[in-house]
């Protein structure tokens, strides 16, 4: 039997605003089959998104959703975890919004190690304002405000997010729709701080000027890139240079936040 | 039975109130001269069921304030001039998703870094404007330790009675005072908390202005499903941009507060009735501006004290009545001249209007205050 998305959709709330090709999409399907798998209950169920297109996914979907201001989705999630940490925490948003101008909020909420599951949409453009270039805009690439080229070096989001202290984090692109849903679901029973990045398109702003001459060349590129962490693991570093790695690609166990701050209340009542 | 006594310093009162309000959760970021309100929360809040966070920084501190009242707690955050320009932003998402909190500003010398550790009013007008958009403001101004307690308490009500962001002013030398404070037992200060809504989750819109001016906020979590946004938004908290909705959304967020200004107000009046002088101060310099009165009342001078101790919305109604009965005002304040202009706006030339400013990071004394009175009157 076909999945029932709409079980999870808020009714009347669709079309949504993405653009044809967009891989937002993709990501949403596998973010609600993974929930699914996890059988999160909806009533305690919290989605926090920043600003951006891939920001504006919580108002398609009938949970407890918060579309908060521009890239500081992860700490208006650290404050409804801590408060409620009995609700699961889920955050998406784009890799502008993410690690540009919530780049501090992101590494914090790693370093806490904080229960929650951050979807990170990465499509290295500023969709939602007419594409200009991220700190995930591939250098000399084109954007709106990089007619020359990108001079600025790349963040990679992944390897931020492990230097940062997450304890679970992955990498999958749009292409591998049957992954996302695995990877997030793998994420969600993580206890911690997991971010699963997404390599997406935005064959609009990014695309376009990139000469992309449609969505299936982008997703094209997806696949021929991607490489699973199994077999990455045998490549050389020059080999892997223009590759995606994909899969889990970090995992360990580490006191969680919540339950660190547990230990204090127990000390101070003690005390 | 006797009153607890205690010596507290005016952070730390304001800390004490916040848990009299039964506030369960603080997001901070260290700042002078807020900090102590920090500490104490550090220290008690653990041991009332409540959770403690110092955030990464001061967006984050507020961000994290807004995230913990969606789930139902009552939430504070502290801080100071440089970092309530900061939490501006988060201000103004307070306003307009309607989520109850409340902002402790110390105020300190400024622009910028200005003077951490000196006195200052100068975020008179930031509190009334900074956030960016058409928005209503409540600000309260304690002048004493007790004072700040109880104020803090208030401010908690307010928050949760028009469900909106509350900020408290004070500045470094009330902060840091210490004085002798009788601490109200469980009873003796009314407490508001949030009402849950009246209609079953199914039928609940989180801005329905079926239930008036004020709809009720549900807590996430507690099986009422809603969206929150920072977009101009319709009564069901999705948004929109249709030009009817916006409008009648902004205009309800503002009567929130302007129909409720006598509710929300709170002045004190101290030798009024019959004076020619009326001073207009508030917080720390309201406390040299009464003495100053004390003093040239024994020289016979006809002089009064109107303190708003409700800063935002400005006690519009009173001042201008004050302004028909004065022969001048006389505005002392910690700044350049903000309160004045507001003072200048309401009397509208009905008398003649005085500033004392000062921002050198020093008090303004009771004798700067007679200075000028003799001076101009």
């Amino acid at each position: 039997m076909s999945f029932d998305y709409d079980k999870y959709l808020r009714p009347g709330k669709l079309p949504h605003i993405w653009c044809p090709g967009c891989g937002h999409g993709i990501i949403l399907k596998g973010l609600l089959r993974a929930i699914d798998a996890c059988e999160l209950n909806k009533d305690n169920t919290a989605i926090v998104s920043g600003i951006g297109c891939a920001s504006r996914l919580p108002g398609y979907v009938d949970f407890n959703t918060l579309h908060t201001a521009h890239g500081r989705a992860a700490a208006f999630a650290t404050g409804i975890k801590m408060a409620k940490p009995e609700m699961n925490v889920l955050v998406v948003g784009g890799d502008g919004d993410g690690v540009a101008i919530g780049g501090n909020h992101f590494i914090h909420a790693c370093r806490r190690n904080i229960d929650m599951t951050y979807v990170i949409c990465n499509n290295f453009i500023y969709g939602m304002t007419g594409g200009q270039f991220s700190p995930c805009t591939p250098t000399g690439d084109r954007a709106s405000t990089t007619p020359y080229g990108n001079p600025d070096p790349v963040f990679d989001i992944s390897q931020l997010a492990i230097g940062a202290g997450a304890t679970f984090v992955a990498r999958s692109t749009s292409f591998h729709a049957a992954q996302i849903d695995k990877l997030i679901a793998e994420g969600i029973r993580h206890k911690g701080m997991a971010v699963i990045e997404i390599l997406d398109d935005c064959p609009t702003t990014y695309g376009r000027r990139n000469k992309f001459r449609s969505v299936v060349d982008m997703m094209k590129r997806f696949k021929e890139q991607a490489v699973p962490v199994a077999k990455a693991e045998k490549m050389s570093k020059e080999e892997l240079d223009s590759k995606i790695v994909t899969g889990i690609l970090h995992r360990e166990e580490r006191p969680e936040y919540c339950e660190q701050y547990a230990q204090v209340v127990k000390t101070a009542r003690s005390l | 039975m006797a009153k607890k006594i205690a010596l507290l310093q005016g952070n730390e009162a304001c800390a004490y109130g916040a848990l009299y309000a039964g506030c369960r959760f603080f997001g901070g970021y260290p700042i002078t001269p807020s900090t102590e309100v920090a500490e104490v929360m550090a220290k008690e809040l653990p041991k009332n069921g409540g959770k403690f966070i110092q955030m990464e920084d001061e967006i984050a501190a507020i961000a994290s304030v807004l995230g913990a009242s969606l789930t139902g707690a009552k939430a504070l955050t502290a801080s100071s001039g440089p970092g309530i320009s900061l939490k501006q932003e988060l201000i103004g998402y307070a306003c307009i998703a309607e989520i109850p909190c409340v902002i402790v500003n110390v105020m300190r010398g400024g622009p910028s870094t200005g003077m951490p550790t000196g006195p200052s009013q100068s975020d008179i007008m930031q509190a009334r404007w900074g956030t960016h958009g058409d928005h209503a403001a409540i600000a309260v101004a304690p002048a004493s330790c007790q004072e700040i307690f109880s104020e803090t308490v208030r401010a908690f009500n307010l928050a949760e009675t028009y469900r909106m962001p509350v900020q408290v002013l004070l500045d470094e030398i009330n902060g840091h005072m210490r004085e002798r404070i009788e601490l109200p037992e469980p009873g003796d200060l009314e407490i508001i908390d949030r009402q849950t809504p009246p209609v079953s989750p199914d039928q609940y819109l989180p801005y329905d202005p079926s239930f008036g001016d004020i709809p009720p906020l549900a807590a996430f979590g507690s099986g009422y499903r809603f969206h929150v946004t920072g977009l101009n938004k319709a009564a069901d908290g999705f948004p929109t941009t249709k030009a009817k909705l916006v409008d009648a959304e902004e205009r309800r967020q503002l009567r929130k507060v302007e129909a409720n200004r006598e509710l929300i107000e709170k002045n004190e009046e101290h030798m009024i009735e019959d004076a020619e002088i009326v001073i207009v101060a508030i917080g720390t310099i309201s406390r040299s501006a009464r003495n100053a009165v004390n003093q040239l009342r024994e020289q016979g001078m006809k002089v009064g004290l109107f303190r708003p101790i409700t800063l935002w919305p400005f006690p519009e109604r009173r001042i201008a009545e004050l302004a028909g009965q004065a022969k001048a005002m006389i505005i002392p304040e910690m700044n350049l001249g903000q309160m004045i202009l507001e003072v200048e706006r309401i009397v509208k030339g009905a008398c003649d209007l005085h500033g004392i400013g000062r921002v050198d990071g020093e008090p303004i004394t009771p004798s700067q205050i007679m200075e000028k009175i003799k001076e101009v009157c």
